[in-house]
Order: C-alpha cells, then sequence, then structure tokens
C-alpha cells in the first residue's frame, strides 16, 4: 500500500516535472498589472516606434507601430499584390522580372534598415528575397520597393541584407552549396563535394540606394545561414554563420549534424577590395536583373546584367578564415562595440561568444588548427571570448541594449535569456508563447540600440488566439526591457511567418522627408495626362492608348466608343488630385489584371484585352469623396473589323434624341 | 404597500435613466466636431478675408495678361477638372463672376488653405451641403494660385 503510494507520488512529480521544464509557465503569470497602461496608444495619437517585420512566405514586408502593435502597412515587395497593382500594373511588372521571367512571389526573411556611422538612419530597409535569389531595398520616404537586385550564383538568399556600418556594402549568401552558373551544373548530385561551391555576394550601396553587386567570393560548398558586419573596431570585417561543413546533399538533418563544430566565417571586405583593386578578380558569364523604380516616369526599368566579378577566396589565403562554432550555427550577431561575436549553435547547449581582439591576434600568429577546403582555420580557443553556460536549448538569435546586455531566443525551450556580454552570466528568462525564432530590439544590431522594447516572433502560437482551422496565426510579441527583469506587454498577429524584423524611434522615419504626393508638374511618365483637357484615346492599329485622368469623383473620358473585340487597350490614369491621402483606384470589368490604385499626382497604367462585344464599365474602388459612387465610365465594345469610330468625352455626351 | 414601493422603485429607476441623459449635456443632433475646431477660432474667423496667409492682395488696374495665361495652364491641371468657367456647377460651382462675389484675399486664402476655411466660412459649409465633396487642397504656391485669380479676373471681363 505504502509502495503503491509512493510510487504514484513519484510518478506525479516525474510527470509535473516534465511538463514544467518543457511547457513555459501559463502566460496569466507572465502578464502583469500595469501592461495594458504600457501599450495602449490612445486614439489619434502617434506610436513611438516604427517596426519593420518580414513577411515571410508572403514575400511582402509590414510596418507596425509600438507599443501598441498596431498594423499600419503591408509594403508590397516581391509578391504581386492586387490590392495596389503591384506585378499587375504595365509600370510595376518589370520590379519582379528576373534572369528566369517574371516571378510573382517570393519568400522574404530579414529587413535590415540602412545605417550611417553604425547608427540607423531612417532611409532605406533591405530586404531578402530567399527562393529565387535576390535583395530588394523600400525606400522609407514612400514606403516603396525602389529597387530589387537577383544574385547569380546562388540558391537560398538567406544570410542577407545584412550591412555595413555605413551602409557601403549589403551582403547576400546562398543557403545551398550549388554549382556556379559559369560552371557545369547538369552534374550527378553525389559529386557534390567535386563540383559543388557556394558563393557570398558584396552588393555596393550607392548614395542614392543604388545596387550593384560589386563581387563575389567564391567559397566551398557548405550552406550559409546568417550574418553581421563588423562594427565600430571591427568595421572591415563580416561574419558568417555556415552549417552543413559536412558537405552532404541528402538527409542533411542527420548528415549535416554530424560533426562537433561548423563555422562562423569571418570575411576581411577590405582585403577583398584590395584583391579586385590588384585585379585577381575573374569576369565571369552570369545572368541577373537589376530592376529599379523611376520617381521621375512612375514606372519600373528592368535590366540584364551578363557578368560578374569573382574572387576566388580559397585561393587568396587571407580574405577568410573560419571560426570553429559548435553545432551547426545559425544567429551569428556582433555586439554594439564590435568585439563580441556571438554564434547560436541551434543543436548545442551554450552560446559561444568569440573576441575580436583575440581574432585579430590569433590570425597575426597563424594559430591555425589546419584548412578547410584551403581557408585556414582559427583555434576555437585562441578566438574565444568564452561560453554562455545553460542559456536553455536551441539558441537562434541574439540582439543588444547597448547597456552590455544580450538577448538570446531559445527555439526549443521557447524562452528569452537576458545575459550580461562580458561575464557571459544569465541574467534573466522570459518565457515566448511558442518556439521562438528571431527577435527584435529597436537598434538592436546597430552601435547604438535604442533599447526600452524587445519583440519575439514567434513560429508556433497554439492556443494563444481564437483558432481559425488547421492554420493558426502568426504572431509577435512585445516585452518591455527597461528594468531588470524583462516584462511581456503584449501579443499581437503578424502575416506570413514573421523571421527577422527592425525597429526604430517613428521621429527618425515620419521627418526623414516624407512624400505626401506626387508633384503633377514633375510627373515625366511618357503617358501622363496633366489636366482634363489633354485626356484622349489614341489608336495605333490595334493598340490604343487612353490618356485618362481621375479627380474627385469623375474620370476623363468617361464614355468611350470605337473599341474593338481582341484590341490592346492602355488605361493610363494620372491622378489629378495633389493633396495627401487621397488616391484613386480603377478597375475595369474582365480586366485578368487587379486593380490600379494611383497615388495623388501619380501615373498607372492597366492593360485590358476586350473579349466580348457588349458594354464595359469602369470605376473608381478607392472611396474618395461622397460622389465615389458616381465615379464611373462606360466603353462600348464592337466586334473585330467594326467602323464605329473612336469617340471619348466626359460630360458633352448628352442623351439621343429621336 | 408592497406593489406601492415596488412602483415607486421602478418610477425612480426611470427617473434615474432620464436623469443620466439630460445630465450627460449632450446634444446628438448636432454633428460631433473634430477636437482641433476649437469655438473661439470659429467666432475671431473674419469671413471677408478668409483664413490664410494672405491679407492684403493688390489688384493692378488693368489685367495682367501674362499672368493670367500662366493661371489657365495651371488651372488646366489643378482646377477645371471640377469647376467650369461659366455660372454652371460641375464638382464645385462655376467660376463666372467669383471675383465679384469674393474678396481677392478671400479667394486666394481659400485656393490655398481649403480645409480650415471649409470648417469655418459660414457660407462654405453651405456650398458643401450642396456640392458634398470638399474642396481638395491642391498644393498651389502663392505665384501659381496669384495667377489664377488674375485668370479668374480675365473669366469675369477684366481687360
Amino acid at each position: 500500500m505504502k509502495n503503491r503510494f509512493l510510487k504514484t507520488a513519484f510518478a506525479t512529480v516525474l510527470v509535473a516535472a516534465f511538463f514544467a521544464s518543457c511547457k513555459p509557465k501559463n502566460s496569466s503569470n507572465a502578464v502583469s498589472g500595469d501592461a495594458a497602461s504600457k501599450v495602449y496608444v490612445a486614439p489619434g495619437k502617434y506610436d513611438e516606434f516604427y517596426n519593420f517585420v518580414s513577411g515571410g512566405f508572403s514575400g511582402q514586408m509590414s510596418v507596425y507601430g509600438l507599443p501598441s502593435g498596431r498594423m499600419l502597412k503591408v509594403i508590397p515587395v516581391f509578391s504581386v499584390d492586387p490590392e495596389s497593382g503591384w506585378g499587375f500594373s504595365e509600370e510595376t511588372k518589370p520590379m519582379l522580372n528576373t534572369s528566369h521571367g517574371f516571378i510573382p512571389w517570393d519568400d522574404a526573411h530579414h529587413p535590415e534598415m540602412s545605417q550611417t556611422n553604425g547608427e540607423v538612419d531612417g532611409r532605406w530597409v533591405f530586404i531578402n528575397g530567399n527562393n529565387t535569389p535576390r535583395i530588394a531595398r523600400v525606400d522609407l520616404k514612400r514606403f516603396k520597393t525602389a529597387e530589387i537586385i537577383e544574385l547569380p550564383n546562388s540558391a537560398g538568399n538567406h544570410s542577407s541584407p545584412f550591412i555595413t556600418e555605413n551602409t557601403e556594402y549589403v551582403v547576400a549568401g546562398t543557403r545551398f552549396g550549388v554549382p556556379g552558373d559559369y560552371e557545369p551544373g547538369d552534374v550527378p548530385i553525389n559529386t557534390y563535394k567535386e563540383n559543388y561551391k557556394a558563393h557570398i555576394s558584396f552588393v555596393k550601396v550607392g548614395k542614392e540606394g543604388e545596387m550593384d553587386i560589386a563581387f563575389q567570393l567564391r567559397l566551398p560548398a557548405v550552406n550559409f545561414d546568417l550574418s553581421h558586419s563588423g562594427k565600430g573596431k571591427s568595421h572591415g570585417w563580416f561574419f558568417f554563420s555556415c552549417y552543413n561543413s559536412e558537405q552532404a546533399n541528402t538527409l542533411l538533418e542527420v548528415n549535416a549534424s554530424q560533426k562537433d563544430k561548423d563555422f562562423i566565417m569571418a570575411v576581411n571586405w577590405k582585403k577583398a577590395e584590395e584583391y579586385i583593386k590588384a585585379g585577381k578578380g575573374k569576369r565571369e558569364k552570369a545572368r541577373y536583373a537589376h530592376n529599379y523604380w523611376d520617381e521621375k516616369t512612375h514606372s519600373a526599368v528592368s535590366e540584364m546584367k551578363e557578368d560578374v566579378l569573382v574572387l576566388d577566396a580559397m585561393a587568396l589565403k587571407d580574405i577568410c578564415y573560419m571560426i570553429p562554432c559548435p553545432k551547426s550555427p545559425h544567429g551569428c550577431d556582433v555586439d554594439p562595440t564590435g568585439e563580441y561575436i556571438c554564434g547560436s549553435g541551434k543543436l548545442a547547449a551554450l552560446i559561444p561568444v568569440f573576441s575580436f581582439d583575440k581574432m585579430q591576434k590569433a590570425i597575426a600568429n597563424k594559430t591555425y588548427e589546419g584548412d578547410y577546403n584551403g581557408i585556414p582555420v582559427l583555434k576555437y580557443d585562441a578566438v574565444l571570448h568564452g561560453e554562455v553556460q545553460k542559456p536553455g536549448l536551441g539558441p537562434l538569435h541574439t540582439e543588444f541594449d547597448g547597456k552590455g546586455n544580450a538577448y538570446t531566443t531559445m527555439f526549443v525551450s521557447s524562452e528569452i535569456v537576458k545575459w550580461d556580454i562580458k561575464t557571459l552570466k544569465v541574467l534573466d528568462r522570459v518565457p515566448t508563447y511558442y518556439s521562438v525564432g528571431h527577435l527584435c530590439v529597436p537598434g538592436g544590431d546597430s552601435k547604438k540600440p535604442f533599447g526600452k522594447y524587445m519583440i519575439a516572433y514567434n513560429k508556433i502560437t497554439k492556443d494563444r488566439y481564437l483558432p481559425t482551422g488547421p492554420e493558426l496565426t502568426q504572431s509577435a510579441q512585445l516585452y518591455d526591457i527597461t528594468g531588470d527583469k524583462m516584462q511581456l506587454l503584449l501579443d499581437f498577429p503578424t502575416i506570413g511567418e514573421p523571421h527577422y524584423a527592425q525597429a526604430a524611434p517613428a521621429d527618425l522615419i515620419k521627418n526623414n522627408g516624407q512624400l505626401k504626393f506626387y508633384k503633377i508638374e514633375e510627373n515625366n511618365h511618357p503617358y501622363a495626362t496633366k489636366g482634363e483637357k489633354e485626356s484622349k484615346v489614341v489608336r495605333n492599329g490595334n493598340v490604343v492608348h487612353v490618356y485618362m485622368t481621375s479627380t474627385r469623383s469623375h474620370f476623363a473620358p468617361d464614355n468611350i466608343e470605337g473599341i474593338r473585340v481582341g484590341d490592346e487597350v492602355y488605361f493610363h490614369v494620372t491622378n489629378l488630385e495633389q493633396d495627401w491621402d487621397v488616391p484613386h483606384g480603377f478597375s475595369i470589368k474582365g480586366a485578368k489584371t487587379a486593380e490600379l490604385l494611383i497615388m495623388p499626382g501619380e501615373t498607372s497604367t492597366l492593360k485590358w484585352i476586350p473579349e466580348r462585344v457588349g458594354t464595359s464599365v469602369f470605376y473608381c474602388t478607392d472611396f474618395c469623396s461622397a460622389l465615389h459612387q458616381e465615379m464611373q465610365g462606360y466603353i462600348r465594345v464592337s466586334p473585330k473589323g467594326s467602323t464605329i469610330p473612336l469617340t471619348y468625352s466626359v460630360g458633352t455626351n448628352t442623351p439621343a434624341t429621336k | 404597500m408592497n406593489k406601492l414601493s415596488l412602483l415607486v422603485v421602478v418610477f425612480a429607476l426611470f427617473i434615474s435613466c432620464g436623469k443620466s441623459k439630460s445630465d450627460s449635456g449632450e446634444d446628438f443632433s448636432v454633428p460631433t466636431k473634430s477636437e482641433e475646431v476649437a469655438p473661439t477660432e470659429a467666432s475671431a474667423y473674419d469671413p471677408n478675408r478668409g483664413e490664410g496667409k494672405h491679407t492684403n492682395v493688390e489688384l493692378g488696374a488693368t489685367l495682367d495678361q501674362a499672368m493670367a495665361a500662366n493661371g489657365e495652364k495651371v488651372s488646366s491641371v489643378k482646377c477645371t477638372s471640377c469647376h467650369k468657367m461659366t455660372d454652371e456647377r460641375l464638382v464645385g460651382p462655376g467660376w463666372k463672376g467669383v471675383t465679384e462675389r469674393r474678396k481677392p484675399e478671400w479667394i486666394m486664402n481659400f485656393i490655398t488653405n481649403p480645409d480650415p476655411m471649409i470648417d469655418k466660412d459660414p457660407e462654405l459649409q453651405a456650398q458643401l451641403e450642396l456640392c458634398l465633396v470638399r474642396m481638395p487642397n491642391q498644393s498651389l504656391n502663392d505665384t501659381e494660385a496669384r495667377e489664377i485669380l488674375e485668370y479668374m479676373r480675365k473669366n469675369d471681363g477684366v481687360k
């Protein structure tokens, strides 16, 4: 009897212990009384921070206000967006052009804000396209994607688009080892070790943000995962985490997890620049698209580039160095001083922190433990500042508050751990709900973090929100980090799967000279219609150009006759409004594109090929005034070869009399 | 007695409901005002001059042809989608006679600063009830506004 009792008790304790260790504490324990007041932003008041969040597999980037967690905008980047006509209007289609042709989707992971002198400057946000490797630049005066560059010799652009401290470069790395585009690719997959390589790209960023691939480094075929640049004393260096140093080509889950240590690769990019100057680079054949938005013509331009400069980092011994890092490192984060480099071995039970000074010494003294496919491997102990012991399970990413603290996400144990960078002591831990991936502290990867808040981006939200069938919302969680203890304040849903995010004080962005409308005088769109007097319809063979204007609340022209089945009709709609927040929409029955959403002073084009004889209609989709519902027009469509003359008008086509 | 007390309670309930409503002092037949428009400002409004930076607009004895021509160009881009040159209303009222009805300062202020004036000017509010579309701010600079005024004068027969 006693025995049985003991057994039961023991089992109960065991089960309880199991649950306690695997499941975070109940959320009611985690939220304290004043959380609501800390996130309440009164109606009509602004948030304190902008938060730029990756849209993950939506391909877009979302913008939230903090601390309220209110969504302000989804900026279309890599995926078509019927709501704004992105990828559907004639002007925006070239933005999604690639060497594979027009691609309507991608997987966007890491927003990275531009910096000057290591500080967030509020000009642009870069974001990577993971699937068809690309980098986009979003202009923060317009909250619009201004440029997209494709990356050759790459597959899976994951370790991107991190930047150097004056935005000299934005980087990209291949997640897959693959044969370069200039090498034979039609090779047996099991010749991976022999035929596969990895390339990382240094993309130069110009004064106006314009991107151009300066050079690529040719490297052993590992999987590059994440990266961050050096800063301050380590400016001139870049750090990339890499896994699959086993160079497995199948069942990576097992085969790429064999070794105790993979690497963080340190790149001396100033050295690479010297080699480029000395003519050591080789122009290799490549094909990649460079697309940019022309503000004057309100149109995207896509150009195809035909070669890329490649430096062989395996042959040139002093560009790259491998730092051994346990086990399959993921996050690769550099503290605000530039001295400490944190690798997060996602399968390791500790966080190794490397010292830049020690690394410099080890390189000078050639303290190598060997080489990896021609790249020197530094001795772990010679470079190590120390290890954070037992931080939690599955460390992924680290951000900093500028007060000497680091915050690391623990995917497996669903928590964020605060620790002291110098002493490596764990100071505090908070649960996340659940399986946190990335995190963000405003300015948290720069030289000058703004601190105050920390946001966790979670992979799983089971039981946190009203259920919505098999797929549940993605989510973020906001924490106050001003005190010694981190305090959970708020949950808010996000789009796609949120990966990385960045945040900056609202003033930095709202006072950056934001555009309120496009000046109609500066509109150089070739089909702009500046005033109703200029509106017209022009036929050229079977191509018809409609020069149309929109204003509250009518289109000019709004009666068009003489259109024939099979015509290629281009509606070039110019929004004549010159006031903030007055877009007009334009949609046409049966058009196989999407609506146009035309900003004040802008011209956009919708292409339509009428297929049916009859009367078609168009209307404004964005409620613009009390007479919005009157903002509509008619198009008469006649059969092919019809002799009905082309006519158009607004307000003058009075009822026919018998 | 019991019934009586029940009645009293019910009565008191009704009274308290009615009372709380009248206590709130809100009159829901009047449209809600936005916070920025303080009533004192409205009383300070000058219906002859309007509200804006223009306090004294000098008009020439004769028409400045060049200015009027520029004014016509600017208005064809920014104004005439909604305003006819006749006295016929399109989206907004026709321009015929506007320079006789309004002081030049009022016109200059209204076309460069429409929103605050629509909020305060009784005649503009009456106009809004007819047109139902608030005249948008078309971001005219001072020169453009003055040129448009000259074009309006030309339209009204000034030589």
